[in-house]
């Protein structure tokens, strides 16, 4: 039954998945430690990673600031506005119903969606690519673009998970989520750390929106589509375990890939078919560190 | 006092089609049963649902595609998309209610994408396209109903049916169950019952009666789309649910119709309507946790109080 299957369409679509999977994994890992450190569910998540992408086409088209600018630039711009976001509509509610935070969340992604479709139109905006060209591997062609995208999305994974679990600064935020009052003790203080931990993670999806524009064409409803999957993978991998959203991300992406190959059809509904499986097999997770 | 305004209520809404546009006011009323099914699970049961839109939409397709390829009568086409509505609410149910709180929302979300993809997918709902052409059969096979005005009357003693029968699951020992699983689960099952058990029922009959709302909706309109299934549509009815008030029992039929109201006034403009709509859903969740049915509640029991004291 595998006849029609050449190593140029597995390798070419097992590629396409690790590029998804990386995304996958840097949003699912933003979202596992917004939810994991200050109990927030950021729907946001996706919008805010549409925004990264947007910004690095606005730097590019009004400013002619290239590409490696904007991998900077635009990450600390969607931070900040992740910060006025925290204190305008998350901090007054953080004493509520996690719930709450994903509803507001919500809401701000459709304001958010909402006013950049005003102003830019719904339909996809190209983004060249800073690295043309490729490499031809013998049984596929690689592209360095997206060589770089895997490479880069794996240092910053292990890069932040190494910050959280490994690192003092890493410790203080995990203890304040488990005893605020002990962390501010020691004259920590912690809803600075909260603000600062959102806008953090707000980065990352800014930062994965920044790798994602030149793959795929920046839209408004680029992130919420994905936010979907998002969703399915945090809740496979267990709310909260950083490693668990990262390995669940890669993994599912490259599951997804080789589906389209053996079975083009399911493609858009096996992450969901896991899902099922995962939540009645494994009902606390698959890497599951959770405490619900 | 409570009959007097039951009753202008009713005489309110026979006179309505005679100065409102019909087709607004039904999708009103579907919407009013569609949040009050919604309101059952977030107000009674405190399990928030972020996927209510696929009863509403699969049970559109279904109710339709009885109708367009059987001529049954229409309230057999109702009751029985409405059932299988009640069925996959059953399976969502037996799924989700494995993890609780913030998880069950986001299993809801991936479910509703799932039934979203299967529907596009599908040949039977004319995919992008939607399904087109849906007729309003007979209403027991006998009694032509076609006419708008007519079928608003239809709409109307439907909607009074559904929302009866939340008020009597709310106010049965079935309810009150709900509402202990609501305020404090490890109790209730310390008394010895099994709280997974009512959530299951509980999400049966709300996607029952949200695709019972669908159906309705299906035949008021003569199509159905992907529309109905999107989650902007299950992300409505939480903002007509917040707005009115959560757990109060007249405050998503009041969010409903403003809601319904605002998206019609705000259609020509587009985008607006979807900014509008997260806005006031910041606002509500910033300032006005209760609602308006809830705040308006608590404000007359205040004066009361005073005027006791």
């Amino acid at each position: 039954m595998f006849d029609g299957i050449t190593p140029q369409l597995l390798f070419g679509q097992l590629l396409i998945g690790v590029i998804n999977g990386s995304f996958y994994a840097m949003l699912a890992m933003g979202l596992a430690i917004i939810f994991g450190l200050m109990h927030v569910v950021n729907f946001a998540h996706g919008a805010q990673y549409m925004l990264g992408a947007f910004v690095a086409w606005l730097l590019l088209s009004t400013l002619g600031v290239p590409y490696w600018g904007a991998l900077f630039i635009a990450p600390l711009v969607v931070a900040i506005f992740g910060l006025v976001m925290e204190r305008l509509i998350l901090k007054p509610i953080a004493h509520l119903d996690p719930l709450y935070s994903l509803l507001v969340t919500y809401a701000a992604t459709l304001v958010i969606e909402g006013a950049v479709r005003l102003n830019y139109g719904s339909t996809g905006l190209p983004y060249s690519s800073p690295l043309p060209g490729g490499v031809n591997l013998g049984f596929m062609f690689m592209p360095w673009y997206r060589l770089w995208v895997v490479v880069f999305s794996i240092f910053t994974c292990l890069g932040t998970w190494l910050l959280i679990e490994h690192t003092k600064l890493g410790a203080y935020l995990r203890a304040a989520n488990e005893s605020p009052e002990t962390v501010e003790s020691f004259g920590i203080n912690v809803p600075r750390m909260m603000t600062l931990t959102y806008a953090f993670g707000v980065g990352l999806a800014g930062l994965s929106g920044v790798l994602a524009a030149p793959i795929y064409q920046v839209s408004p409803s680029m992130g919420s589509t994905l936010m979907i999957t998002i969703f399915a993978v945090v809740v496979i991998g267990g709310m909260g375990s950083i490693m668990g959203a990262i390995l669940t991300g890669y993994l599912l992406g490259i599951v997804e890939g080789l589906t389209k190959v053996f079975y083009p059809e399911g493609a858009n509904l096996v992450i969901f078919f896991i899902m099922l499986l995962a939540l009645i097999f494994r009902p606390r997770g698959l890497f599951s560190g959770e405490k619900s | 006092m409570r009959i007097a305004l039951v009753l202008l209520g009713v005489a309110i809404a026979l006179a309505l089609p005679f100065f409102v546009y019909p087709i607004l006011l039904m999708t009103i009323l579907c919407f009013v049963i569609f949040a009050s099914s919604f309101n059952l699970l977030l107000g009674y049961v405190g399990l928030l649902c972020f996927g209510q839109a696929m009863f509403l939409g699969l049970s559109a397709y279904i109710a339709g595609y009885l109708l367009k390829t059987t001529g049954v009568s229409i309230e057999i086409a109702i009751l029985a998309a409405a059932l299988v509505s009640a069925l996959l609410g059953g399976f969502v149910g037996f799924v989700a209610v494995r993890r609780t709180g913030i998880q069950f929302a986001m299993i809801t979300f991936a479910f509703a994408q799932f039934v979203y993809f299967m529907l596009l997918q599908s040949e039977f709902t004319g995919g992008e396209d939607g399904m087109q052409g849906i007729p309003r059969s007979d209403l027991f096979g006998v009694v032509d109903i076609s006419d708008s005005r007519t079928f608003y009357y239809f709409v109307l003693a439907m909607t009074a049916l559904a929302i009866f029968a939340i008020y009597r699951v709310i106010h049965s020992p079935f309810g009150e169950i709900l509402k202990a699983i609501r305020d404090n689960e490890a109790r209730v099952e310390s008394l010895g019952f099994r709280p997974e058990r009512f959530k299951i029922i509980a999400m049966m009959i709300s996607a029952g009666i949200a695709g019972f709302a669908g159906a309705l909706k299906a035949t008021v309109f003569q199509f159905a789309t992907l529309t109905d299934v999107s989650w902007t549509v299950s992300g409505e009815v939480i903002l007509m649910t917040l707005l009115g008030g959560m757990g109060t029992f007249t405050g998503p039929m009041v969010g409903a119709a403003a809601i319904i109201f605002l998206n019609d006034e705000l259609a020509q403009f587009g985008e607006w309507a979807l900014i509008a709509q997260g806005v006031i859903l910041i606002l509500v969740i910033l300032f006005l946790r209760r609602g308006v049915v809830g705040e308006a509640g608590a404000l007359w029991r205040r004066m009361r109080n005073r005027n006791k004291g």
